[in-house]
């Protein structure tokens, strides 16, 4: 198919069918059968089969007469496509239909208080019961956005602790509402609660719920980690608000609200180099020849990683492979961050020492300022993002192994 | 704004990668700094008349290739990765810009197919012995005579100022200043009244010559007193190629030091395998890539958005300055010992980097200049 046929096609299937006043429900149901509302799925599961800038033709029609689109958040970025890869067909037809929907949405229960950066030394055990079709579930889990309102969570346990620990790992798709799951806000040091902990208490799931094969979850997890890098692109879909009247806007505009409720204050949004220009205008600042030089390396910097990021996205959708530049966003953004804190503070002056309402902005300035540490942690630390550049985009030797060969079982970890 | 390149520039930027592969390894490169010339005048014919790449963005009815600075761009950033010496700078990226950017249509339809086709080369003459970048330290004196102009003054960090065989100077009209006055004129290279001095220079692999104005006569280019925006133009398209230069040397030395590091053996293992090491390895792709990205997003506005290349061409010349010098640091750095010794490449590179760091006026003056283009 050329973009204009697909061009042509979208056009005229949305004049049949959009309309604000469908419910989100149905309306995203006409998504789901006609493959319009995620074109780069396969046929047979809700997609086109597109190629990704086929798939942005598509988008694009959606804009113009601003159809609502499939919902954002963690279950089309991560949950779906992981699916999609390594699920059965049951779980495609029981779990991604909901997913596009929105009725299902889904958070991320990977990360555990004694395993940090070393995601696959994680120790919540799943056993499988007496009559061997569920697993039986517990331990705690952490820095899990959006788990106050998921259906499922995407889990990693271990299966298996006689075996080295990448290889004792199972994915599951651990339904969220039932006894045994305990979700709690989880305070940040900026006073915000942008994630929660997860207790899990003999929690149960089917054992038919696991993604991919029994001790491969690993694997899976590193294509669900694949797509979290790109997230970026499904969090702005989410955050662009619908602005028409109607049924279907109305109930987006509530979905959108719940969705991005955690990125308020998600430490991640530390970087504000869009408040730096106007505030140095504002305080006088600007005419400092030594604010003036920091102000303008933060500018490049922020302006370059934008082009750096517009280059990786051309170069996906050109298909090519991807290059370097791809995997350099989240070191940026620590940079971006660190930088912008340190800026602000030179423009703000004494005034930084005051937060809240006596503080510059209502508080936002001190937000930025103690908001930064995060950004270098979440999401995978710049310790370990470096690594991933050196090792997999400039091919540097691994280090050492000193855990990878043993059984889990006697590998020295963190005390619970 | 085109963010990947076409199969077009693919294709240049390999085509040209394969001939400096052949024509300017570093033992080459080594040679020729030692020349006074600082080049091989067959390699200069072969790109010429093989590549065509004097006239690369020159349009076709001056004799030239009629592309854009996109691949003007690529071009310099092979060059930069493979150290050319050459006075491909000069000739092309400053030259014959000027002349383009100020000159009348008889006189680019006079001047530039010659140096299109590489048979001419020729130089910027800006700079005087203050070291200023900008227009207002233009001292130089262009007095009119009876049928033309005679100029008096000096000027310095001429790039190839001694081989060029045709000149370009920016000179101002008696009592004027700042942006007033200001004009482009040329001249041979051996006019009488012309005196030239090569310089010694921190990046042999770069000829700097200082020139003498006693009385030279010179034409004007284009309207005379009239050519501060044409030269200012010049000097942005210049330093968003600068910027490209600089991003193709980092590369090649970003690739150097990887290759170095998977090899070389310490306590037992590849010293690549050290965190130390990769963090810095990783921190220099950082600073590429985003140095990168700059001069390219700056070549870009170079043949798209006259408006935003003051600025961004700032922009793009103090990143890339930065980047290639820290990296040029790092490199020296992780290569030990071996990295500071005259046999090992990087030296070359790190000078090339700390020379282009001032050519064109160095990061804190492109960071004002970035400010004030960005109405701070």
């Amino acid at each position: 198919m050329d973009a204009e046929s697909v061009r042509a096609e979208v056009r005229a299937w949305l004049e049949a069918n959009w309309s604000p006043e469908l419910s989100l429900v149905e309306w995203r149901n006409k998504l789901a059968d006609s493959g319009w509302g995620c074109p780069t799925w396969p046929v047979e599961w809700y997609g086109r089969g597109l190629s990704p800038s086929l798939a942005e033709v598509a988008n694009e029609e959606f804009e113009k007469i601003g159809a609502v689109g499939t919902p954002g958040g963690g279950g089309m970025g991560l949950a779906a496509p992981t699916i999609l890869e390594h699920g059965s067909d049951d779980l495609k037809r029981r779990l991604l239909r909901r997913i596009v929907t929105g009725e299902d949405t889904w958070c991320q229960l990977f990360s555990e208080p004694g395993s940090g950066s070393d995601l696959a030394g994680l120790t919540t055990r799943a056993e499988l019961s007496a009559d061997g079709d569920e697993y039986v579930v517990n331990g705690q889990k952490l820095w899990t956005t959006s788990a106050h309102h998921a259906k499922y969570g995407m889990l990693l346990a271990r299966t298996n602790w006689d075996v080295p620990k990448h290889r004792g790992i199972t994915y599951f798709a651990l339904e969220m509402h039932q006894p045994g799951v305990v979700v709690k806000p989880l305070k940040q040091m900026n006073g915000h609660a942008s994630f929660n902990e997860v207790f899990l208490n003999d929690a149960r799931v089917p054992a038919a719920n696991a993604i991919g094969d029994v001790g491969n979850g690993w694997t899976v997890a590193l294509a669900t980690l694949a797509h979290e890098r790109r997230s970026f692109d499904v969090l702005q879909r989410a955050a662009r608000s619908a602005r028409g009247q109607g049924r279907a806007y109305d109930e987006q505009r509530a979905e959108t609200t719940q969705i991005m409720a955690p990125y308020t204050w998600y430490p991640q949004r530390a970087g504000r180099a869009d408040l730096i220009v106007e505030r140095a205008q504002a305080t006088g600042k600007a005419r400092d020849p030594v604010v003036r030089q920091e102000i303008a390396k933060l500018l490049a910097l922020a302006r370059a990683t934008e082009w750096t990021a517009k280059r990786a996205r051309a170069a996906r959708m050109a298909g090519r492979p991807p290059g370097p530049e791809g995997s350099l966003g989240k070191l940026y953004a620590s940079e971006i961050a660190r930088a912008c804190s340190r800026v602000h503070t030179l423009i703000t002056g004494t005034d930084a020492l005051l937060s809240g309402a006596d503080g510059p902005l209502e508080g936002v300035i001190a937000e930025i300022l103690v908001s930064v540490p995060a950004v270098s942690i979440a999401g995978g630390t710049d310790e370990i993002q470096r690594n991933i550049v050196s090792e997999r985009v400039l091919g540097l030797p691994k280090d050492p192994d000193i855990d990878t060969k043993k059984p889990f079982r006697d590998v020295p970890r963190n005390k619970r | 704004m085109r963010w990947s390149p076409s199969e077009e520039q693919d294709e240049l930027r390999r085509t040209v990668r394969r001939f400096l592969e052949e024509t300017s390894p570093t033992t080459e490169v080594r040679r020729l700094m030692e020349t006074p010339e600082g080049y091989e005048p067959g390699v200069w014919k072969r790109l010429s008349q093989e590549l065509g790449l004097p006239g690369v963005h020159v349009p076709e009815q001056y004799g030239g290739q009629g592309l854009g600075f996109a691949e003007l761009a690529i071009v310099l950033e092979e060059m930069g990765r493979a150290l050319l010496c050459a006075p491909y700078f000069a000739s092309v990226a400053l030259a014959t810009n000027a002349i383009l950017n100020a000159g009348t249509e008889s006189q680019k339809a006079a001047l530039l197919p010659a140096l299109a086709s590489g048979e001419s080369i020729a130089t910027l003459a800006l700079t005087e012995p203050s070291g200023r970048w900008d227009l207002g330290g233009i001292e130089l004196q262009a007095q009119r005579v009876a049928d033309g102009f005679t100029l008096f003054g000096e000027k310095s960090f001429v790039p190839d100022g001694l081989t060029a065989d045709r000149i370009v100077v920016a000179a101002r009209r008696p009592k004027t200043d700042g942006r007033e006055g200001i004009g482009l004129f040329h001249l041979r290279g051996d006019t009488a009244g012309l005196e030239r001095r090569p310089l010694t220079t921190l990046d042999p692999t770069r000829k700097l010559a200082r020139l003498g104005f006693r009385g030279a006569r010179a034409e004007p280019l284009g309207e005379v007193g009239n050519a501060a925006a044409a030269l200012e133009k010049t000097l942005d398209q210049a330093a968003a190629l600068l910027a490209n230069e600089m991003a193709g040397g980092a590369q090649r030395l970003l690739e150097m030091t990887v290759e170095y590091a998977k090899t070389r053996v310490q306590f037992g293992r590849p010293i690549g395998s050290f965190q130390a090491i990769k963090h810095k390895c990783a921190d220099m792709l950082m600073s590429l890539e985003l140095a990168r990205s700059s001069a390219y997003y700056a070549a870009g506005c170079a043949d798209e958005s006259a408006k935003e290349l003051p600025a961004v061409a700032s922009l793009a010349k103090a990143q890339g300055s930065d980047a290639y010098l820290e990296i040029a640091a790092e490199a020296i750095q992780i290569h030990g010992g071996l990295g500071f010794t005259w046999e090992q490449d990087v030296h070359l590179y790190f000078k090339r980097a700390k020379a282009s760091e001032v050519f064109l006026g160095d990061p804190t003056y492109h960071r004002e200049l970035f400010a004030q283009r960005t109405g701070l």
